[in-house]
């Protein structure tokens, strides 16, 4: 293949010139097929997601400020943990990174022009949006009580309010995430650049690799069992109720079928994204990039065989339950391994502190103690004391929203003067990292200690002992809240204020990098060729000695 | 080269790389369906196994004269679509065209047998589930849990025959306008795909509504 020039598309680098300025109407976003305005449509949609459900999840937080719960009603609070639950999780955290940073980025690293199906791109943002507005309709109109698992019984027989209507909205939005995830394979395996090997490419492409073989393989599971649990609730009929035959371990063994995979759908785009900034504020090439790269697979892989750890008390064998509990430590390895390897990285590197950085190092920490308290509740004795409190809401939390979300804005500020051309103000956003990590640790730290004390979770009041953490949990809230609301606040001000952005201000390999910020249309003026591993970093040029 | 004639979009460098992309894209779609349906079929399994009798009950009321006709109207509609394939391989666009009319055809009996005589048979004899069941006695639960199982499937496997029978009509309307030739045939093949995959679903629901209950088990 050689490198092929599109006629007419000089590629100088002007905003003019660039994906922004090919079209200001709102047809020419809302019809687009080019990827890096899809991202951009995703990405707002992502963030009304993920304020919603930070907003339900501050009411929460209020309620548990007082023991009998500032909240009057505890059906109110069980359908607002409820909407944080279904919001976070199907409309923020398992979209979040493949369909902003995905969209934009896996193209341009991989040198080509676009996704391989641009049309079903768009049309994924369509049913994303569409199964997003049924669910809020659902969620606003009188809501759910049955946390975001479903359980049945409870939520074909007992349940009030519109479970059917919100399995559906989370049924439509995943074949959007099918087709993200479809997308994303075809792509990779089809469209990199001449010379890009599979071993040539950055750890952000394997790790969306692998997330999207769990999309594919694991969101049809999860439709496949929302359907029977609506049409269980709609006809009254009973396959997952044993008054009539029916089985509801059923439901939980193909609910976690999808839902525990989906934790690493949730992870394993934060371990690209930091194996892409670690080395480059490290200026050291990665280190064991295979081991980092068959991890993410192993991870992937084993993530389907894990589901049964969520229902040790639910009346499985005690064999089953053995084999579960150690295969979920196997998980243990791959993740280490990954942990290992950026600390590797970082060994005798010459470490910026810019805010991707230090957004990532707070994702290592965070995800370290995420995934280290995932052990305690792997292992079968632990677990029975502490399921079901807030132990594991701290260790999920500190998985999904310490380790996951840190990862996102990690990407998105590393990601942002490619995507608008523009720099973010680094003050700002090192202050914002700092108070997401500090906030963060002050939430949900005490809440291990809540549930090690033996604090129920999902629950609308509690015993009065238990109050001091609460508030301490509160207020480390609240400090989350403002660590949240800053990159809101000032990555829209760089939008129109900030200092333009050079094609890569970073000094980070990558082809991405190689194109203009923000990228023409059609993202390379000439095909790329690769030659070399990816991370080829070198230490900087040395200063004159002192 | 006609390589430049033929339809290519601009992030492919061939219009080869763009169809082979093309079908690697159903086949995965396809895996994906697999897993759908493939937890149908498992809780399917999963819950005859506890209702053994009741679903062998329910079993018992369906046609299998009438499965039997569906599975050899698809199967054959299937061996039709892959000989359209082959003409237009061949350079033969009327003969694409015809057999694709035929394969639509055979999809339409099938409809009509599956939802005109089955359904509708089944309806008038209450055997949808619900406080209206028919059937009473201890197979009761297991035999509605068997309705439940056959409606939700055989609902879902229409509704694929549906948009199968949709591509067809987008195929046939596109051959007509010349946009198929020996060299160009994509769509033809990844339609095909789907449409195999269909029958194939069927192949796996003939034994599980028709063929299973009807075994003496115990």
């Amino acid at each position: 293949m050689s490198a092929t020039v599109i006629e007419g598309r000089p590629n100088s680098g002007t905003l003019e010139e660039s994906y922004l300025g090919d079209g200001f109407s709102l047809r020419s976003w809302l019809l687009t097929t080019d990827h890096k305005r899809i991202a951009i449509l995703y990405l707002a949609s992502i963030t009304a997601f993920f304020f919603i459900g930070g907003a339900a999840a501050a009411l929460v937080r209020y309620n548990l400020m007082v023991p009998e719960g500032m909240i009057p009603s505890a059906e109110t609070y069980n359908r607002l943990f409820t909407m944080h639950g279904v919001v976070m999780v199907w409309f923020f955290l398992v979209p979040a990174v493949p369909v902003t940073l995905g969209n934009f980025i896996v193209p341009l690293m991989l040198g080509a022009r676009d996704l391989a199906f641009p049309r079903l791109n768009l049309f994924s943002w369509y049913l994303f949006m569409l199964g997003g507005i049924v669910v809020l309709y659902s969620l606003f109109t009188g809501g759910v009580d049955t946390g975001w698992t479903f359980y049945t019984p409870l939520a074909t027989t007992y349940a009030k309010g519109h479970v059917v209507a919100t399995v559906v909205g989370i049924f439509i939005s995943g074949f959007s995430s099918i087709a993200t995830g479809l997308n994303f394979i075809v792509t990779i395996h089809r469209l990199r650049a001449p010379g890009m090997t599979w071993f040539r490419m950055p750890v952000f492409l394997w790790s969306l690799y692998a997330t999207s073989a769990i999309l594919v393989l694991a969101t049809p599971v999860l439709a496949m069992t929302l359907l029977l649990l609506a049409f269980e609730r709609l006809f009254h009929i009973g396959v997952f109720d044993p008054a009539m035959g029916g089985d509801p371990l059923l439901f939980q063994h193909l609910f976690w079928f999808y839902s525990h995979p989906a934790v690493y759908i949730m992870i394993l785009p934060g371990f690209g994204i930091v194996s892409e900034i670690v080395p480059a504020f490290s200026r050291k090439p990665l280190f064991g990039y295979s081991f980092v790269v068959w991890a993410s697979i192993g991870i992937a892989v084993i993530s389907f065989l894990v589901w049964g750890h969520h229902m040790f008390v639910a009346g499985t064998s005690l064999f089953s339950a053995l084999v579960f509990s150690i295969l979920s430590y196997m998980v243990a390895v791959p993740s280490a391994i990954k942990v290992f390897n950026w600390i590797g990285t970082m060994h005798k590197g010459f470490i910026r502190f810019d805010a991707p950085m230090l957004y990532a190092l707070g994702f290592i920490g965070l995800f370290t103690m995420g995934g280290l308290t995932g052990l305690f509740v792997a292992a079968l004795a632990a677990d029975v004391h502490l399921t079901q409190t807030y132990f594991v809401v701290a260790h999920f939390h500190y998985v999904m929203v310490g380790g996951m979300v840190s990862a996102f804005f990690a990407g998105l500020h590393y990601w942002w003067p490619k995507i608008t051309g523009r720099m973010y103000p680094e003050m700002w956003g090192r202050a914002g990292a700092l108070i997401i990590f500090i906030g963060f640790h002050l939430t949900f730290f005490p809440q291990f200690v809540l549930g090690y004390l033996g604090m129920p979770r999902r629950y609308h009041s509690y015993p009065p002992e238990f109050q001091v953490l609460n508030v301490l949990s509160s207020a480390g809230a609240t400090i989350l809240a403002v660590g949240y609301l800053l990159p809101l606040a000032y990555l829209t001000w760089s939008l129109f204020r900030g200092e333009r952005a050079p094609a890569n201000p970073w000094e980070a390999t990558g082809l991405e990098w190689k194109t203009p910020s923000p990228p023409p249309t059609y993202n390379f003026a000439v095909t790329p060729e690769v030659d070399r591993a990816p991370y080829s970093y070198s230490p900087p040029t040395p200063q004159a000695p002192l | 080269m006609n390589e430049t004639v033929l339809p290519r979009e601009f992030q492919y460098s061939s219009s080869r790389h763009q169809s082979q992309t093309a079908i690697s894209g159903m086949w995965l779609f396809l895996a994906s369906e697999m897993l759908f349906f493939g937890v149908l079929f498992l809780s399917w399994i999963f819950c005859r196994h506890w209702n053994m009798a009741g679903f062998d009950t329910g079993a018992q009321q369906t046609s299998l004269v009438a499965g039997t006709i569906n599975t050899v109207l698809l199967l054959t509609s299937s061996a039709t679509y892959t000989g359209g394939a082959r003409q237009i391989e061949a350079g033969n666009v009327r003969g694409l065209i015809r057999l694709c009319a035929l394969t639509g055809l055979l999809g339409l009996a099938f409809l009509a047998v599956k939802i005109g005589y089955e359904w509708r048979d089944d309806f008038s004899k209450h055997l949808f589930p619900g406080s209206g069941f028919a059937l009473a006695g201890p197979a009761r639960a297991g035999a509605q849990m068997f309705f439940v199982f056959y409606f939700v499937a055989t609902a879902l496997h229409s509704l694929h025959m549906l948009v199968g029978l949709g591509l067809l009509a987008w195929i046939i309307w596109r051959a007509r306008r010349g946009a198929f030739s020996a060299e160009y045939s994509t769509p033809v093949a990844v339609v095909g795909l789907y449409w195999s995959f269909v029958d194939m679903v069927w192949v796996v629901l003939y034994p599980l509504i028709y063929l299973i209950g009807r075994t003496p088990t115990q």
